[in-house]
């Protein structure tokens, strides 16, 4: 498990690395940002990536941490899981966001892995993009031409795709506040240590008994996450009633393409959809443990 | 066992034997103070890099070098012509028939290869990462030949895994105990039967994915070539490496240091630890080879990969009348070390607990194109145990009977004892009765029962089953004799030797080569306790050739009822000659004199002297009695006259969630008997790992393959072993019937868990959801095919 031979720089600022990136570009280097790690050495010690130019994006102050913008929250790109999974204002505001990140791996790859490379590196199975993209995150990456903003339903364009060209970096992603939301991420895994063989973000606001809006984030049932949309219509107006859930996330495969692995077959993830979907929206709405 | 001293022994209360000692190798091994193999770093050392065929079958037509040659750093890059006159060919050390036929094996392919991963270059260089490099660069060109992947496939010969073979079968072994004498014909006894039940049961491939990966370091420089491997067993090792490479067994010096697990899976001759040896000598500098994770899941020898065929006859009563077992056993590519004795050793085992009297039992050893298979963990016997659990409760549906109430009618009572079994091997001791009740009892298995019918009838999601695994095994490999009858190349006694410092410090030398298991403890308690000196006070040594010089190594939970018998021997002979000294000192007769708490005491007196005291007299030798020779040092070799039979009961409460195929362990009950305990804690480990290994292979563990013969599951993302959070709280309990094979008592702990545990597992998922159908499921039991088994039963109207 050695890398091919690599060379490295830590830059501290982003312009810094932005010019290393263009460099990098310019002489036809492969390169590559490194975050926490946790997916780019491994491929890279089983010789799948081998970049001629690792830039560490750790000793760049002001890429971690959380701000408060009133109505929104800013997540620094390089805030690690384990913050993502116990920091107060996530846990206030976006509670969808530390559930999620609670179940990634272990306390050892939360300490490292971070927030933003989970979703620039999109990988099907992980555990963050379904709940940025069932939040509605805003993706703030800057490049050679400086800053752009992209919506989360333009992110995840493709299997480990996403809208962060070559040259550029993700700096941070705004989420809005869900104040008053019910919130579960339900995860499907054999083992609990496990990538996501299918599991459900849900964000639930009910109003006077009936539940006014749902969103659901889908995890592994496509190339890139998806959002749950026939489930999300069939619930909105739908009684706080464990039968009318179920009876809505029965839809919850619907335009989903799961691909077949060693954990399941496509048939069997496109059942568990369903499953966990209506687990977790029932766990959203306070019905955990309601089972029919 | 007839050579212990038993009047030398203190009879009062046992300080030791018994105590729950912490471990003393312990503080080494989690402060990193440990010696592991790839720790070592010798003057010079190189690296090497192994390249490895990306195809399962094919034929090598050219090899370029001259890259990889050129790398910075590369002292050379060797391929299998290059070898081809030192090689030799790896060793095979159990020919189970006569006619067994088997491809020759060089460590390094030089026509053709047979399997993913089989080595064709090695490039040794300056550094790790300079060899890694420079093994991108050697450029093989191949002939791609049709690969043979399933079992029942290769069987039917269409394709052939070796070009060399006319057929994929090595040798079939038959055992029938009509013609044994053993017992009755299995054809009329199944014929004469109520019923007869048939199954095919699978065992899937299974990687034993030790912690520490495996690791070579060879040293030439010198008389002798040393070489460091983490390995179980360095005594065999040297041995097969002179038999193998023709250098002189004198001239080899192995040396196991720390090493990190091995459930079977490092008792081995490897390709790589040839290799390292034969680099190391052609550069005349050391050499070391570590693999790597993935190197160490794809080419390290696999375990179990079976297919059981079995029919069982019963009375409607449900008294069994025989046992038929067909076995197809899929070697992989190659024959390694015993290979082909696994599943035999699993023949004496598919009667279990259980005393019918007609039995035969069929193996087709088989090749395909995967990597070799060989010992793991219980090595034939949870095949057997898994077949014939599992068709005890297939009987038991058959007849409407509760499963403990089946094998109750058909368990040898404690009355009988020894019991001559239907498979030729006499079990001493056990209570089978003893160990259920316990279990039961612990288990609350009439509660849980109750629960399960008002899940079933309520319809619940969650539904519940009880899985039921009395079993025993043998262990303690192996009498001599018995290993010879089944043709194996050596025998099964252990070695010891206890040597006394002048200081009264005690060193014993012990040729069971630990890897995990706690000797240095254990060994240290029995001594302290016969000689009476303080358990601080004892060093054990072991692993090097040439501080221990005579040993076969830790496998087949062989080390304390071997190992452990020949330390206490040695012990014994110690006593005797201290005794001789003492009296001299004392100026009284031996008959004299009580040897209790470290020291002698003549009789009726107050005068004693402490075995300390006579150690110092012996190395001063002032005063010796005449023709007595200065030293307390021992030695001896013990060779069983019997297998030690642990047996128990175990009961597995395991949920299922019908909606997602989810299995969980509810419960777990556990009652062993495993004779007399040294160190409860340390039997806790062994009972609590090997729980979790059995369990493992039922519901997580699978090597995949894709039909061109690459392994699918090639990491740990995809060859799921399991952690802490994924097991139950176990409740484990134990039952002491002592062997009678040996002095203690013992029988052996290492595998038992392991080989019980798998059928309680799969027994109880298909109790939680037999009535909906389903009747099978495949191991291991995911979600997935348990919901798709659900899916199945639904659709062809199981449902009730
Ligand atoms: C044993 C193990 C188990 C795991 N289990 C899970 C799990 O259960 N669920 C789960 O979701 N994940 C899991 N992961 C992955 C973990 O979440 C990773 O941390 C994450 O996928 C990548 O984050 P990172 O910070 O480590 O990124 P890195 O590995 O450093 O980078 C990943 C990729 O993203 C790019 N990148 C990173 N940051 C930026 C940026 N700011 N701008 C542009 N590009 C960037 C890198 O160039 C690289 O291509 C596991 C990882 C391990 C090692």
């Amino acid at each position: 498990m050695i890398p091919s031979a690599f060379d490295y720089a830590a830059p501290t600022t982003v312009e810094e690395a932005l010019a290393l990136l263009a460099g990098a570009d310019a002489s036809g280097d492969d390169v590559k940002l490194l975050a926490g790690g946790q997916s780019l050495i491994p491929v890279m010690k089983l010789r799948l990536a081998d970049p001629s130019l690792v830039v560490d994006l750790g000793r760049i102050p002001g890429l971690s941490g959380i701000t408060d913008n009133g109505s929104s929250l800013t997540i620094g790109a390089m805030t690690p899981h384990h913050v993502m999974a116990t920091d107060p204002l996530i846990a206030a505001h976006v509670p969808l966001l530390s559930q999620a990140a609670a179940t990634v791996a272990d306390p050892q790859v939360r300490h490292r892995g971070t927030f933003g490379g989970a979703l620039v590196h999109a990988d099907p199975a992980g555990d963050m993009p379904a709940p940025a993209l069932a939040m509605d995150a805003v993706f703030n990456i800057t490049g050679p031409a400086g800053p752009r903003s992209v919506e989360a339903a333009g992110f995840f364009q493709g299997y480990f795709t996403t809208a962060v060209e070559e040259g550029e970096i993700l700096t941070s992603i705004t989420v809005p506040k869900f104040d008053g939301w019910g919130s579960h991420y339900e995860k499907f895994t054999r083992v609990a240590q496990q990538w996501s063989i299918v599991a459900v973000a849900a964000l639930v606001r009910v109003e006077g008994g009936v539940i006014a809006e749902a969103r659901l984030g889908l995890t592994n049932m496509a190339s890139t996450p998806l959002r749950a949309s026939a489930t999300e219509a069939a619930l909105a107006g739908c009684a706080v009633d464990a039968e009318a859930i179920a009876a809505a996330c029965a839809h919850a495969a619907e335009g989903t393409d799961p691909a077949s692995d060693l954990n399941g077959d496509a048939a069997y993830r496109r059942h568990l959809a369903t499953v966990v979907a209506r687990r977790a929206v029932l766990a959203a709405v306070g019905l955990q443990g309601t089972r029919g | 066992m007839s050579t212990t001293t038993e009047s030398a022994h203190s009879s009062g209360p046992s300080p030791e034997i018994g105590k729950s000692r912490l471990r003393k190798e312990d503080a080494r091994l989690i402060t990193g103070r440990s010696r592991y193999t790839d720790n070592m770093v010798l003057p010079g050392m190189l690296h090497l890099a192994m390249v490895r065929s990306p195809y399962a079958h094919a034929r090598i037509t050219n090899i370029e070098l001259t890259e990889a040659k050129a790398a910075p750093g590369v002292f050379a890059v060797l391929t299998g012509t290059d070898l081809a006159a030192e090689q030799g060919s790896l060793p095979n050390a159990w020919p189970v028939t006569p006619d067994q036929k088997a491809p020759a094996h060089p460590a390094v392919a030089i026509e053709e290869v047979a399997f993913a991963g089989e080595i064709v270059a090695v490039v040794i260089a300056r550094s790790a990462a300079a060899a890694r490099d420079a093994a991108e660069l050697v450029d093989v060109d191949y002939d791609e030949l049709p690969v043979v992947m399933d079992l029942e496939e290769a069987f039917t010969d269409a394709v052939l895994a070796h070009t060399s073979l006319e057929s994929n079968k090595s040798a079939t072994w038959v055992f029938d105990s009509a013609e044994a004498g053993t017992g009755t014909s299995i054809e009329d006894a199944l014929a004469a039967s109520d019923v007869v039940v048939e199954r095919t049961l699978y065992q899937q491939r299974l990687i034993p994915a030790f912690m520490e990966p495996r690791s070579t370091v060879v040293d030439p420089t010198g008389e002798q070539i040393t070489m460091y491997s983490a390995t179980q067993i360095p005594h065999i090792l040297r041995v097969m490496l002179a038999l193998t490479l023709g250098i002189p067994e004198s001239k080899l010096r192995v040396i196991a240091p720390d090493v990190g697990g091995g459930f079977g899976g490092k008792l081995q001759v490897t390709p790589e630890e040839i290799i390292t040896l034969l680099a190391a000598r052609r550069m005349g500098k050391p050499c070391k080879f570590t693999e790597t994770r993935s190197e160490s899941l794809q080419v390290g020898h696999h375990g179990r990969a079976q297919v059981q065929r079995m029919k069982i006859g019963a009375t409607k009563e449900g008294i069994v009348t025989g046992l038929s077992v067909n076995l197809l056993a899929d070697m992989g590519a190659y024959l390694g070390l015993i290979t082909s004795g696994i599943p035999i050793l699993g023949a004496f085992m598919y009667n279990s607990i259980y005393k019918f009297p007609a039995y035969r039992f069929e193996c087709n050893n088989i090749f395909t194109n995967k990597p070799w298979t060989d010992a793991y963990r219980g090595a034939g016997r949870p095949e057997a145990t898994f077949a014939i659990e599992r068709m005890m409760d297939e009987l038991a549906t058959e007849l409407n009977m509760d499963p403990l109430v089946l094998r109750e009618k058909n368990w040898i009572k404690h009355t009988e004892f020894p019991f001559a079994t239907v498979a030729g091997l006499e079990y001493d001791t056990g209570n089978y009765e003893a160990a259920t009740a316990k279990a039961v009892a612990l288990f609350d298995y009439d509660g849980l029962r109750a629960e399960q019918k008002r899940r079933r009838d309520a319809g619940a999601t969650i539904q519940l089953g009880i899985g039921v695994s009395t079993f025993t095994e043998m262990c303690g490999l192996a009498p001599s004799r018995v290993l010879g009858a089944l043709n194996y190349a050596a025998g099964g006694w252990e070695h010891a030797q206890v040597r006394v410092l002048p200081t009264g410090n005690v060193e014993v030398v012990t040729g069971s080569s630990a890897h995990g298991q706690g000797h240095e403890t254990a060994w240290s308690q029995l001594v302290a306790d016969r000689l009476g000196v303080p358990f601080e006070n004892v060093e054990v040594l072991h692993g090097d050739t040439q501080v221990s010089q005579r040993g076969l190594d830790t496998y087949g939970s062989r080390s304390l009822t071997v190992g452990g018998m020949a330390v206490l021997a040695a012990a014994d002979k110690v006593i005797e000659k201290a005794k001789v000294i003492a009296a001299h000192l004392m100026e009284a007769s031996e008959e004299d004199l009580d040897f209790t708490n470290g020291a002698f005491t003549v009789r009726g007196t107050d005068t004693s002297t402490s075995f300390s005291e006579i150690a110092f007299a012996v190395f001063s030798a002032h005063n010796m009695p005449d023709g007595v020779e200065p030293n307390l040092d021992s030695e001896a070799t013990f060779d069983p006259v019997n297998f030690s039979y642990p047996h128990g009961t175990h009961l597995a409460a395991m949920e299922v969630d019908t909606e997602t195929g989810q299995v969980k362990v509810l419960k777990y009950v556990c009652v062993d008997d495993i004779g007399v305990v040294v160190n409860p804690m340390i039997v806790e480990g062994q009972v609590h790992g090997g729980l979790a290994q059995g369990i493992s292979q039922a519901l997580y563990e699978e090597a995949v393959y894709d039909d061109a013969g690459t392994l699918v599951s090639g990491s740990f993302v995809d060859y799921l072993v399991p952690g802490a959070p994924d097991l139950p709280h176990y409740i484990t309990a134990r039952t002491e019937t002592p062997a009678t094979s040996n002095q203690l008592g013992a029988k052996g702990v290492g595998e038992a868990g392991t080989i019980a545990s798998t059928p309680a597992i799969v027994n109880g998922v298909l109790d939680a959801i037999r009535h909906l159908g389903v009747t099978d499921i495949k191991m291991p039991c995911t979600p997935s095919r348990v919901w798709h088994a659900l899916q199945e039963a639904k659709s062809t109207g199981g449902v009730q």
